[in-house]
């Protein structure tokens, strides 16, 4: 446990020996990391299927942006506005799990999913009459984090070591990480995680055994709607740029896909799924190029052609001979064990 | 005072009146049941007095106090508990974990743990199986199993929707004599059967449904020799 705290402390050192890309590729898997664990409350733990889940990420991303950014002039402190992006999604799940209280399965990952895209619509389309999003344009100049005047953007030398702003953000991300895992533990084995199982069971059980199941699905939207609103405003200070186009469908799916590849409800299978799926097409972004130049003298595939071929691929050999994921929770893996006997 | 009163309940699904204008009352520690056909109302009786069908009129009143519109998860906490049709147990937890599912709405976790005990020396079975997946169990245990999670939320008035459902003769017997040991331990039952004569035998009063309405009354004895419930129920020829 303290060898694993130290290697990952250290890590960033390793990393920028490689270039400081790595940290940020690092970065963006960790923030990915956080959503499909955000994401994993809902449709893990609740069993309700959200496939608009990145309409909470675009929402914590703008709270961020619009409150520490030229755009409004406002410059409020970081730990001032990731709670503010944690309770506007919050809001936001709620605003989405009110109406859709009676849906389940397919139904539900319709609705969600026009939620999903209604959310980048607008912020698409909030540019006039009165300019709140300034539009595809997006918003540029968003603050970084800083800490007593430390700046998180910039490299500074401390005891000889050079630490860059990737860095810095790398450690503060692994904190957030390690609370947010910590946060799923306790809930799973919690009162409410209980009332999640029981509601995704049965839901008309679930109120028989005396569980709120409209507060309680309620609940798991909100969670896991917090959660992805802190990832969207720690995207929005790491990049220092956000625009409704990185909110697109596609990375609701992506989160989905991470957190069933990995197993759905065991929170340290989503861990490995969104490692998995953070790191894979970045490792091949720099082993393809040289690779098929090496053996064919030219480029034949682009990375990014193979990239969407072996997630393609990967995806359908994991539903062939893991379906549960590839470290399925103790009831999924029941649940097949049962259809087969 | 009667621990459950109805009166002039009725149940709307749309345009239809599925109940229409039921009088009804169960006394505490009573063992009463509500036999009749299929689609005769009975289900929606039971889901109208815990909260999961709204009653278009009438009213019902539990342990002296008005409990329209009280939704169900309220209730359980009150003691008013239903045991669903079809079981509704929870198939991919354990039997263990079901049973503690029961115990949901409590917080005295000390008795919580004896009666969880108490459940094992009432159902033998369940006990043997208890680390087992409870969607791998027969369709009797599941049964008893739905019934030892509605006694772990401590009922006082517990509300059986056809126990007795797809189970064989012998199964039947069984869970009749549970339901019979539960109401001896003062707990009151209204039960829902189409099971007529078993539940005639068990209960001490009954009514008789009949396409949403109450068509008799009375004690369970009465009615087990009335010649009309044993030409309709008992399928019996009329002398």
């Amino acid at each position: 446990m303290a060898l694993i705290g130290i290697v990952l402390v250290a890590l960033p050192f390793a990393l920028s020996q490689a270039g400081t890309a790595w940290v940020r590729i690092t970065n963006l898997a960790i923030l990915f990391t956080l959503l499909a664990l955000g994401l994993n409350i809902v449709v893990g733990f609740a069993g309700l299927l959200d496939l608009g889940y990145v309409a909470f990420y675009a929402v914590g991303a703008y709270a961020y942006a619009l409150l520490a950014s030229p755009h409004f002039g406002l410059h409020l402190p970081f730990w001032v506005i990731l709670p503010i992006g944690a309770a506007v999604a919050a809001l936001f799940g709620v605003l989405l799990g009110a109406p859709t209280l009676k849906l389940r399965g397919d139904y539900l990952a319709i609705v969600t999913l026009g939620f999903g895209e209604i959310v980048r619509i607008f912020l698409n389309n909030l540019a006039r009459p009165v300019n709140i999003t300034n539009g595809p344009q997006g918003i540029t100049g968003i603050d970084p984090f800083s800490i007593s005047g430390v700046s998180f953007a910039k490299t500074d030398t401390f005891m000889g070591a050079m630490i860059s702003g990737p860095m810095k953000y790398y450690w503060f991300l692994l904190v957030v990480l390690v609370a947010v895992i910590a946060i799923n533990l306790r809930l799973q084995n919690s009162r409410i995680g209980r009332a999640w199982e029981a509601v995704r069971e049965d839901e008309t059980a679930a109120r028989a055994m005396g569980i709120d199941t409209t507060q309680i699905k309620l609940l798991a939207f909100a969670m896991g709607a917090s959660f992805g609103g802190i990832a969207g405003g720690l995207f929005a200070a790491i990049q220092g740029f956000i625009s409704p186009e990185s909110f697109v469908l596609v990375e609701s799916i992506m989160v989905v896909a991470m957190v069933v590849l990995g197993g759905m409800g065991n929170i340290w299978g989503v861990i490995l799924g969104a490692l998995l799926l953070s790191f894979v097409p970045e490792i091949l972004r720099y082993t393809v190029e040289p690779l098929q130049k090496a053996v064919f003298g030219r480029m034949i595939v682009e990375p990014e052609v193979l990239r969407m071929l072996i997630f393609g691929f990967a995806l359908v050999l994991v539903m062939l001979f893991r379906p549960a994921g590839l470290l399925p929770s103790a009831v999924r893996k029941r649940e097949l064990a049962e259809r087969k006997a | 005072m009667s621990l459950l009163e109805v009166k002039g309940l009725e149940v709307r699904y749309g345009g239809i009146r599925a109940v229409k204008g039921v009088d009804l009352a169960v006394g505490e520690g009573e063992l009463v049941c509500l036999i009749g056909a299929n689609g005769a109302g009975k289900t929606s009786i039971l889901k109208a007095l815990c909260g999961m069908q709204p009653s278009a009129a009438g009213t019902v009143s539990y342990a002296g106090k008005p409990i329209n519109g009280v939704p169900s998860f309220r209730l359980v906490r009150d003691g008013l508990v239903l045991v669903p049709e079809g079981r509704g147990i929870f198939g991919q937890l354990t039997v263990a974990e079901n049973l503690a599912m029961g115990a949901f709405a409590r917080n005295d976790s000390g008795e919580v743990a004896r009666d969880l005990k108490r459940m094992q020396g009432l159902f033998p079975r369940l006990a043997e199986r208890s680390g087992q997946s409870a969607g791998t169990l027969s369709g009797g245990e599941q049964q008893m199993l739905a019934l030892g999670r509605a006694l772990m939320s401590k009922p006082r008035l517990l509300l059986l929707d056809e126990p007795s459902m797809g189970l064989a003769p012998l199964m039947v017997a069984k869970i009749f004599e549970v339901v019979r040991r539960i109401a001896s331990e003062g707990v009151t039952i209204l039960l829902v059967e189409q099971n007529a004569r078993m539940a005639l035998e068990a209960a001490s009063r009954a009514y008789v449904m009949e396409s949403g309405s109450i068509t008799l009354a009375g004690d369970a004895k009465d009615l087990l020799a009335d010649p009309r419930v044993r030409e309709a129920y008992l399928g019996e020829e009329a002398a």
